[in-house]
């Protein structure tokens, strides 16, 4: 509607009711400019997050007094990481050595995903969230991972002999966050797992989605039971009702 | 199963079998590339593209490229292919079948008596002769008219999908979106939501609101949510308004088993869904969803590239005469369709073979964030494919739908391709539009100060359930 007549815009209460973008008005019969260019700018943000490689030293400096070891895929660069999503789930050969193998009780992943700036931003904070709330747990060195899928965490937790993997990984950006991060939880991580024998948390982000603190309530949740029940996957998730309700999972990413 | 050779130009080219050779003359996607399928280089696309040219048309049916006895797909190819309406072109090669197809003596009549006749092998075979103009100037020959309370596909015609769909199905949320859209007139396909939770109940709630949406304002529209077809069947013995049931389908027996289904539901759901009997204008039911790369992505596309085995999809939809279906083609994602050249070329292709086979198909003109495309690229694919006579498109609130993540078309969009090509909503809905005091003199959409008559009525009587 004309932009002229705010106090007369019907649409002002029913946008409360929904994040689309209604009642945009109109140039004729296009949209008008200010809202190509508002679809516009977040477009490129979230292109700007699907390519922006991630920052390892600037996560590295987030780790301070954790260890922590970098790995990348098969994928070489994005172009490859975006067309071949196999090559995103196996671990380059070269960085097997750095990943000490160990009786780890679970080993932390933060993997770029689609959204680097999705792991920049939250993997840390809901790391350290959730780590004060698995006292004695044996964790193994923080991995780093570059043009990473999920199932890139089965590679890495087979190498560590990490009884459990939990892969923090930025999840596909859409218009309204691009920094949205997922959590795949994998007992007994090696490869070949399918994405049926794991547990995922969606949507934890500030802008309407998990905070840090439900997230890591959530996963030290699974962690223990996984632990304790020696599984992952959709016979965990039956008696995941008791936890905090979030929104729908999204298709799994790789 | 024999070998195909060419001494092409000079250059030797040898394919193991039909389907390494329709493979090897698909035009270069991800998706191919991802599954090992592709050609080597741009020379053997074209070697292979020669061979196809001089096979005969009657070679799809000798030589099945999944199994019959493994595969409930091929049996159902096989066993309706219409040997009477194959006759006129049974003669030909698939290189004959494009030149044929683009000559004036393949009317929209033609084409119609001989949509039963063709399998979709020999419709992904010839495809893969024709340029995207080729595929436009066929397709735009097909005429696929389909009923339900309203009438989709004459010509001259373009319906679009209204497709409100909210992060948490909150109702006023939704019923909000679906207002917006019928302000732009747009929504005479389906009002079709994708839940974000599918569960009986909260999709019993949305048919709901839906269904006394459009009773209270008398649309002549169909609502649909796309739930799973054994929710829907579960949804309709409760007793809820069903007037479409919806599924996605592929072009294999796995595949489809992927999806949870077989053709033995499909019949079963659409059998329940005829007994409702909630139609007006016509009583076609199903409502179908396929797209290149769903199969591959089940690891069930039997070593077929991505594109005939989406064209198998279309058997599947046109044995249960849907009212609608579409490709969701740029939905899937980079590793299938890279960018905006190959999202466009996949978009043409779906909608052409589609028609030829007798489907009525729409088009979800699409792409993800992480896809090389851009709504220059959709702008171009939507207006190709109206051209094409697409039976529908796909709109969301500004191009962005906020709870799948993706870019789908817009309700302006919708009103620019009605007014640069001239194209109308179906002839029901285009009355209702004009009892609603919606469109000018010229039969365009009005654009409404927020105190007037089709905004007053059509926001008024929502007072109680949006609280405004």
């Amino acid at each position: 509607m004309p932009s002229d007549l705010p106090q007369n815009d019907p649409w002002r209460g029913l946008r409360r009711s929904t994040p689309a973008r209604i009642g945009l008005g109109r140039a004729g019969d296009a949209l008008p400019l200010e809202a190509v260019l508002d679809f516009q700018l977040a477009h490129a943000r979230a292109r700007d997050a699907v390519h922006t490689p991630l920052d390892l030293a600037a996560l590295a400096d987030g780790l301070e007094g954790l260890d922590h070891v970098s790995v990348r895929s098969q994928a070489a660069d994005r172009g490859t990481y975006l067309r071949r999503p196999d090559l995103g789930r196996r671990l380059d050969p070269a960085c097997a050595v750095d990943l000490p193998a160990g009786g780890w009780d679970a080993v932390f992943v933060l993997a770029d995903g689609l959204s680097a700036k999705a792991v920049q931003l939250h993997a840390v904070p809901l790391l350290r969230s959730v780590l004060v709330k698995l006292p004695g747990w044996r964790i193994a060195p923080v991995v780093l991972a570059s043009q990473a899928r999920v199932a890139l965490g089965d590679d890495i937790g087979g190498a560590l002999g990490a009884t459990l993997c939990a892969m923090l990984i930025g999840e596909r950006p859409g218009l309204s966050v691009a920094d949205s991060l997922g959590v795949y939880l994998t007992y007994g991580p090696r490869t070949g797992r399918r994405d049926s024998e794991r547990n995922c948390i969606s949507n934890i982000h500030p802008s309407g989605g998990l905070t840090y603190e439900m997230a890591a309530t959530k996963l030290a949740w699974l962690m223990t039971e996984a632990r304790q029940r020696r599984l992952t996957g959709v016979d965990l998730k039956d008696d995941a009702a008791i936890l905090p309700a979030a929104a729908e999972p999204k298709a799994i990413e790789g | 199963m024999g070998r195909y050779a060419s001494d092409f130009r000079g250059e030797r080219h040898v394919f193991r079998d039909l389907a390494e050779l329709l493979a090897k003359a698909s035009p270069r996607r991800s998706g191919d590339e991802l599954a090992g399928l592709a050609a080597e280089s741009d020379a053997q696309r074209v070697a292979a593209r020669a061979v196809l040219a001089d096979l005969p048309l009657t070679r799809f049916l000798e030589e099945p490229l999944i199994p019959y006895e493994e595969d409930e797909v091929t049996r159902l190819i096989h066993d309706s292919h219409d040997a009477a309406a194959f006759a006129p072109v049974r003669h030909l090669t698939v290189g004959g079948l494009r030149d044929w197809l683009l000559s004036y003596d393949a009317t929209p009549g033609v084409l119609a008596a001989l949509a039963p006749g063709l399998t979709p092998e020999m419709v992904a075979a010839v495809s893969k002769l024709m340029r995207n103009q080729d595929l436009i100037s066929v397709a735009s020959r097909c005429r696929v008219t389909t009923a339900f309370r309203s009438t989709i596909g004459l010509p001259g015609r373009l319906s679009t999908r209204l497709q409100p769909n909210h992060p948490t199905d909150d109702l006023r949320g939704i019923a909000a979106a679906t207002l917006d859209g019928l302000l732009y007139g747009t929504g005479d396909a389906v009002i079709g939501i994708n839940p974000a939770t599918d569960s009986v109940p909260n999709c019993i709630a949305l048919l709901e609101m839906l269904d006394g949406l459009r009773e209270r304002h008398d649309i002549p529209t169909q609502t649909c949510v796309l739930t799973h077809v054994t929710n829907a069947i579960r949804i309709m013995e409760r007793g809820a308004p069903v007037d479409l049931v919806f599924q996605s389908i592929a072009g294999t027996e796995a595949a489809n088993r992927g999806f949870g289904v077989d053709l033995a539901v499909l019949r079963e759901a659409r059998e329940a869904a005829l007994a409702l009997k909630r139609g007006t204008v016509g009583q076609d039911v199903m409502y179908f969803e396929t797209g290149q790369g769903a199969a591959l992505s089940a690891d069930a596309h039997h070593g077929l590239d991505q594109q005939t085995v989406e064209t198998r999809a279309y058997a599947v939809a046109r044995a249960f005469s849907p009212l609608l279906v579409n490709t969701v083609v740029g939905f899937i994602g980079p590793e299938y369709l890279y960018d905006g050249k190959q999202i466009i070329r996949a978009g043409l292709e779906d909608h052409c073979c589609a028609k030829l086979l007798g489907v009525p198909m729409g088009v979800d003109v699409c792409y993800t964030n992480h896809a090389e495309a851009d709504q220059d690229d959709m702008d171009t694919l939507m207006t190709l494919l109206a051209v094409a006579g697409t039976s529908f498109i796909i709109t969301v609130p500004g191009a962005d739908d906020v709870m799948l993540n993706y870019q789908s078309g817009s309700f302006h969009d919708a009103l620019y391709l009605r007014s640069v090509l001239g194209r109308r909503a179906t002839p029901e809905f285009e009355a209702w539009l004009e009892r609603m005091d919606m469109t000018d003199r010229v039969g365009r959409i009005r654009q409404f100060a927020p105190q007037e008559g089709a905004m007053r009525r059509l926001l008024s009587g929502q007072d109680e359930s949006l609280a405004l």
